[in-house]
């Protein structure tokens, strides 16, 4: 039986946390821990979530949480899972919430080695696609163009010269056994794959697009509307691999207008017309790709 | 069930753990002084379809007899709920002073 918000367990168990009005990572975060129940053991490394989430006394986990190192967040899921195996409990999913940073650059040496062993972990990335707990610097899964701290617009170079790193797909390439994408805009869409990837043996990957209005300039009321035009205009795809196969879940017939969805948000306000055509292109290349070599 | 509000606000040295280990769900403080405006529901319009429990990032809003209710002690006043409410049945007004 499928997610939806009517059969949803109505208990919370991220409550009273300390994230800005209408943060996204908190939002991936409580309803993921809402699929997975009150026997999900939370990994939360530095970052925006366990910044918020763990102000002493001030704890806003219901269930068993811990604040893992920022580099370690797999290798502590490998850990918990081991210890809660030795001690003959099953009953219980080993689940990392780790950001952009913490995920594509600081932690993904362990990542890479709990996939490795195939350890019996969910590892849920959710990317607001900058550092912003520290004051929004730029991640490896910044996007082209997008303006931070580390790079500013001038006249010379328009924010990121980088594109983001692909995730996903480097997940993917270790053949986990599940991996997908997602954003907190299509939640139901999100919420299956974390029910999906509970229920499968070996190591989980879910990368969760989750705006964050301080960094990316958006009204705080908007975060959801945003995370799901990022899907609409083709910036972002819906996705699973799983038995050494790419599927695409949602294939827009046409794509919104990518130039309206960034000059909504801060962070691209600054990009001209021929930065724009750039995206655009590399937009369609992908998704060129995507429809030649992958399942619909 | 979920984290709840205690009584207790300030702790002596000798009850701060030793360990790094506390009780889940222990909150101290609400969330309500960080609101500007705060989203009131028209309940005569609201058909329980729950999509604004769902979006809430704070999970604030929970259905009571098909009708969404807010815990105003921890809402922060983004304005989700109002923008994902296709009926209109929530406005966002200003806190009063």
């Amino acid at each position: 039986m499928s997610v939806t918000a009517n059969n949803l367990c109505r208990d919370e168990f991220f409550y009273g946390h300390k994230a800005c009005a209408g943060c996204g990572g908190s939002l991936a975060v409580r309803n993921a821990l809402k699929v997975l129940g009150k026997n999900a053991v939370a990994v939360l490394p530095a970052g925006c979530m366990s910044a918020v989430g763990f102000n002493f006394p001030q704890l806003c986990f219901a269930n068993n949480a811990i604040i893992s190192t920022f580099a370690g967040t797999a290798s502590m899921l490998t850990g918990i899972e081991a210890g809660f195996r030795a001690r003959g409990i099953k009953d219980f999913t080993a689940v990392g919430f780790a950001g952009d940073g913490g995920t594509a650059d600081i932690g993904i040496q362990a990542l890479s080695g709990a996939i490795d062993r195939n350890d019996n972990i969910l590892y849920i990335c959710y990317d607001n696609e900058a550092y912003m707990n520290t004051g929004i610097q730029k991640s490896g899964l910044t996007p082209f163009g997008a303006k931070t701290t580390t790079t500013p617009a001038g006249k010379n170079i328009h924010g990121n010269i980088r594109p983001k790193k692909n995730m996903f797909e480097i997940a993917a390439a270790h053949n986990i056994p599940y991996a997908a994408t997602a954003t907190v805009g299509y939640m139901t869409d999100f919420l299956n794959k974390v029910e999906k990837a509970s229920k499968i043996k070996g190591t989980k990957y879910i990368h969760v697009i989750a705006p964050c209005p301080t960094g990316w300039g958006i009204p705080v009321s908007d975060t959801v509307e945003i995370s799901r035009e990022i899907v609409d205009c083709g910036l972002w795809y819906l996705a699973e691999y799983e038995n050494g196969e790419f599927t695409l879940d949602h294939d827009p017939k046409e794509f919104t207008s990518v130039s309206d969805h960034l000059k909504k948000q801060g962070r691209f306000r600054h990009l001209t017309d021929e930065d724009i055509q750039i995206i655009i292109q590399s937009r369609d290349a992908k998704w060129e790709k995507i429809r030649r070599d992958w399942r619909k | 069930m979920k984290p709840y509000l205690r009584e207790k606000t300030s702790f002596s040295f000798a009850e701060v753990p030793s360990d790094t280990s506390f009780e889940a769900g222990y909150l101290v403080s609400k969330n309500a002084g960080w609101r500007s405006i705060r989203p009131v529901i028209d309940i005569e319009k609201c058909v329980g379809c729950m999509q604004c429990y769902l979006y809430c990032p704070d999970g604030v809003i929970s259905i009571e007899n098909n009708k969404a209710v807010i815990d105003y002690d921890f809402c922060k006043g983004c304005g989700i709920c109002k923008k994902i409410c296709k009926i209109n049945a929530i406005e966002m007004e200003a806190e009063k002073k």
